[in-house]
């Protein structure tokens, strides 16, 4: 697989595993960028498969994996269209991220998210897309989407029901806390634990290990274990979608994009 | 079991080793966020150490509206 330096992604392959590196300040907020370079990241992926191992997702940015999703961008975009458009636009992009994010979910590779930081949101939802999550120990997990009026739109909620048991997943969705990676260790969604600036540096380790394994045994005992959860991530895309047009989200939207105070990531 | 004093002394110990500001220009009743000079994120930063110092949860929704040393210590006092 070629490398790719992209605007806000990029991407390289050394010794058969594949490293993901988001890198759009202020802490990889996707968007429309972001997700025209992932769309670019799986094609690529698919055709590095036969080669490659591991996929690691990581960011090289000090803020953190991920913030989630432009809140900004959506909010800007939204208010230039009429309501009928705002919606089909909102369903295009959650198409084409359920399309990207369900392709590396279901990749024969093995994928690891080596995450620091904030991972929230969207971003919490691109790690659970991975076979493995390596924390440092600095990092926070959170499902902020109900403040604004909405659900996880990502995919994320069916995916952390595919792993986790019901209740954390309602402490999550239903307070909009954040959890530390600690908690989240205990709870089972991260693999492991890494000291502080190490995630990176574990996960390749990791890697490492997966690459010893025969890969067609790998794969079949990944695609046994790890469904896609496909009518959950349907219907959440509706769920989304409806809560959309709903006007609280607006005004939830302009509360976020327009603060001005030191703290719009606390609740 | 800490008094609420030993705890704030432990939050204004760790914020000014991590924020590296002078220990002596922290008082219980500062605004954390601008007398080190922090947004939100590093507030979550400062929330996690927080958390593994005292070795509690401290759900996020519980700062709401906190901005002092003090207040932040009842709540993690709370907890313990």
């Amino acid at each position: 697989m070629k490398d790719f330096n992209g605007q806000t992604l990029s991407c390289r392959s050394q010794g058969g595993i594949l490293e993901l590196t988001l890198h759009r300040p202020a802490c990889n907020e996707i968007g429309s960028a972001t997700l025209a370079e992932m769309e670019r990241f799986v094609d690529a992926m698919d055709d590095a498969a036969g080669e490659a191992s591991a996929l690691i997702i990581c960011s090289s940015l000090k803020t953190g994996f991920s913030a989630g999703a432009d809140l900004r961008e959506l909010y800007t975009r939204s208010r230039e269209m009429p309501v009928e458009a705002r919606t089909a636009s909102v369903r295009d992009f959650l198409q084409r991220i359920h399309r990207v994010f369900n392709r590396i979910d279901s990749s024969p590779m093995t994928t690891v998210a080596a995450v620091h930081g904030v991972t929230f949101g969207g971003g919490f939802e691109l790690a659970l897309t991975c076979d493995l999550i390596i924390a440092d120990r600095m990092a926070r997990f959170c499902f902020p989407e109900l403040r604004l009026g909405l659900i996880p739109g990502f995919g994320g909620i069916p995916r952390l029901r595919r792993d986790l048991g019901n209740g954390i997943v309602r402490d999550l969705l239903l307070t909009g806390r954040s959890i530390n990676a600690v908690r989240a260790h205990a709870v089972g969604l991260v693999s492991q634990l890494a000291g502080e600036g190490e995630a990176l540096n574990v996960a390749r380790s990791t890697a490492a290990q997966i690459g010893k394994f025969d890969r067609a045994t790998r794969a079949t005992a990944k695609r046994f274990i790890k469904p896609l959860p496909v009518e959950q991530l349907t219907e959440e895309i509706e769920i989304f979608c409806r809560l959309f047009t709903e006007p609280a989200v607006e005004s939830g939207l302009r509360r976020f994009v327009e603060s001005t105070d030191a703290h719009p990531y606390l609740p | 079991m800490r008094t609420l004093e030993q705890v704030m002394d432990e939050i204004l110990d760790l914020a000014a080793n991590h924020f590296t500001v002078p220990r002596n220009e922290l008082s219980y009743d500062d605004d954390f966020f601008k007398k080190l000079g922090i947004d939100s994120l590093q507030a979550l930063d400062l929330l996690t150490r927080l958390e593994q110092r005292f070795g509690v949860e401290l759900p996020d929704y519980e700062l709401q509206g906190v901005t002092d040393f003090r207040a932040l210590a009842e709540r993690i006092k709370a907890r313990i």
